[in-house]
């Protein structure tokens, strides 16, 4: 997408990633403000499904042509779905953050922490 | 975006920022990394034409009836084969044969040469040949700020420019004087993406007219990001990654760009390297698989480190991961399997030959 755009039934990470959460678990993605700054994306390897994240913790990172850039967990958890599409098509990263360019899902160790994340209003205001 | 206000910029810093380049800064200018993408640039060169700003590269006038005795001595080059409107690229080493920087020269005339460098070596390329040229019969000059330097490039380049400024261009690796927007200009049949097309040095006043006239033209506006992955694609080296005055021309595999028997500073250790052989050769490779690889990994052979990656990065030719490294020589041959590690992960990568894209035909 052309257009920066940041849907309001996202919570935020000041590191650029969104995470989508519902009920227990939460879908993670970078933003695009993230994605703009990268230019296009050409390589992503999630990591290992079973694995644990850990809030403010990088846990993968996209590449562009010229630049590599750590994504950054906005929750902690266990990595129960990684996007393989992406493997093959990493620009879904650029096309569409927030939905076909999600990054992994993870089962919350600490559902609280979603508390301290930013709205849709606030992160928006923070790239100013 | 912070921006240094020390970075210089070039005749066409508007024009980029009002198309909406990203601007980096490079070797002290500030300069236009891609427009719509590194991806899209590159392509369009491959199979169109492109256009780079590429002012920032150094030029520096050399005239007088000690020219081509000056340039002997001083580049690695064999000066004295370049007939008048021709071009050749050189080295300029240090006393330890290590390379200062690459350069193109180019014979404007019976005894004046005009000679361009990289923009972060201008200055100690400039030290350099101020200091030899007490011992010749020459007058060497800065034309840094005379210059804008545009590279056309890509197989529709050349008659897109000819259609376009109403110009005759010279051949491949040949230069000539031309008019361009009314003013006097140099035009030379070169360039460093593996395309052929034209590199123009023009009045710095008309340059964004004559940028704005190509591109309206059809020709696509590239950043340096494309410059790079274009030039590392067919294995063209770039100074600072791939040679610095701590490798040598033989260790580079730039033995073909040396003519000992001129001559040139550094001459007597290139001889002994190219007879004896060195220890460690730059090569290209290829990564089989995912990842791609980036300036300064480690390459490996099992637990022992065997070489460093010095250019990096994923080629949107070959849709994956390309580099060259300096690989200890035994292993530096087409089709050895080495490994590359990329931030700790290890990925396989295959010693190729030069160039790594090769155009179909």
């Amino acid at each position: 997408m052309t257009e920066a755009s940041y849907p309001e039934d996202l919570k935020y990470h000041p590191e650029h990633d969104w995470a989508r959460i519902e009920g227990g678990e939460a879908t993670l993605g970078i933003t695009w403000y993230a994605q703009d700054s990268l230019g296009e994306v050409v390589f992503f390897e999630g990591p290992e499904i079973g694995s644990e994240v850990t809030k403010d913790q990088p846990y993968a990172e996209v590449e562009s042509v010229k630049a590599v850039s750590d994504v950054i967990a906005p929750v902690s958890g266990e990595v129960i779905a990684v996007n393989d599409s992406l493997g093959d098509a990493p620009e879904a990263i650029n096309a569409d953050p927030y939905e076909t360019g999600w990054l992994i899902k993870v089962r919350l160790s600490d559902p609280s922490e979603a508390d301290s994340l930013m709205d849709a209003a606030a992160y928006a205001a923070s790239l100013e | 975006m912070t921006v240094d206000s020390a970075l210089r910029r070039t005749s066409l810093f508007e024009t980029h920022v009002e198309a909406g380049a990203k601007m980096v800064p490079f070797a002290g200018w500030e300069m236009p990394v891609q427009y719509d993408g590194i991806k899209e640039e590159h392509i369009a060169v491959r199979t169109h034409a492109g256009i780079f700003d590429v002012s920032h590269m150094g030029e520096i006038e050399v005239e007088g009836p000690g020219a081509l005795a000056f340039l002997q001595r001083l580049v690695t080059n064999d000066v004295s084969r370049i007939e008048i409107g021709g071009a050749q690229y050189s080295l300029l080493l240090n006393e330890d044969a290590g390379v200062i920087d690459d350069l193109f020269v180019y014979r404007l005339g019976h005894d004046r040469y005009l000679v361009v460098t990289n923009a972060g070596n201008h200055t100690a390329d400039l030290t350099r040949f101020g200091q030899l040229a007490r011992d010749f019969d020459v007058y060497v000059r800065d034309a840094i700020d005379n210059y804008a330097m545009l590279a056309v490039q890509g197989p529709n380049a050349r008659r897109i420019v000819e259609n376009t400024l109403h110009i005759d261009l010279p051949a491949r690796m040949k230069v000539a004087t031309r008019q361009v927007g009314r003013r006097p200009a140099i035009v030379c049949g070169t360039g460093y993406t593996g395309e052929d097309g034209v590199e123009l040095l023009i009045d710095p006043e008309i340059a964004p007219a004559i940028w704005t006239e190509l591109v309206d033209s059809g020709v696509v506006p590239c950043g340096l990001g494309a410059r790079d992955t274009l030039r590392l694609e067919v294995c063209f080296h770039l100074h600072g990654n791939d040679l610095t005055t701590e490798t040598d021309p033989i260790s580079a595999g730039l033995g073909w760009a040396c003519v000992e028997s001129t001559g040139f500073i550094g001459s007597d250790k290139v001889a002994v390297f190219r007879a004896n052989g060195t220890d460690e050769k730059l090569a290209p490779f290829v990564i089989e698989g995912a990842g791609i690889p980036r300036q300064g990994n480690p390459v490996m052979l099992g637990e022992k480190q065997v070489g460093e990656v010095t250019s990096g990065t994923f080629s949107p030719s070959l849709e994956q991961g390309i580099g060259m490294a300096y690989l200890r020589t035994d292993l530096a041959e087409p089709g050895t399997e080495v490994e590359v590690d990329v931030r700790g992960k290890r990925r396989t990568a295959r010693v190729s030959s030069k160039p790594l894209y090769k155009k179909e035909r």
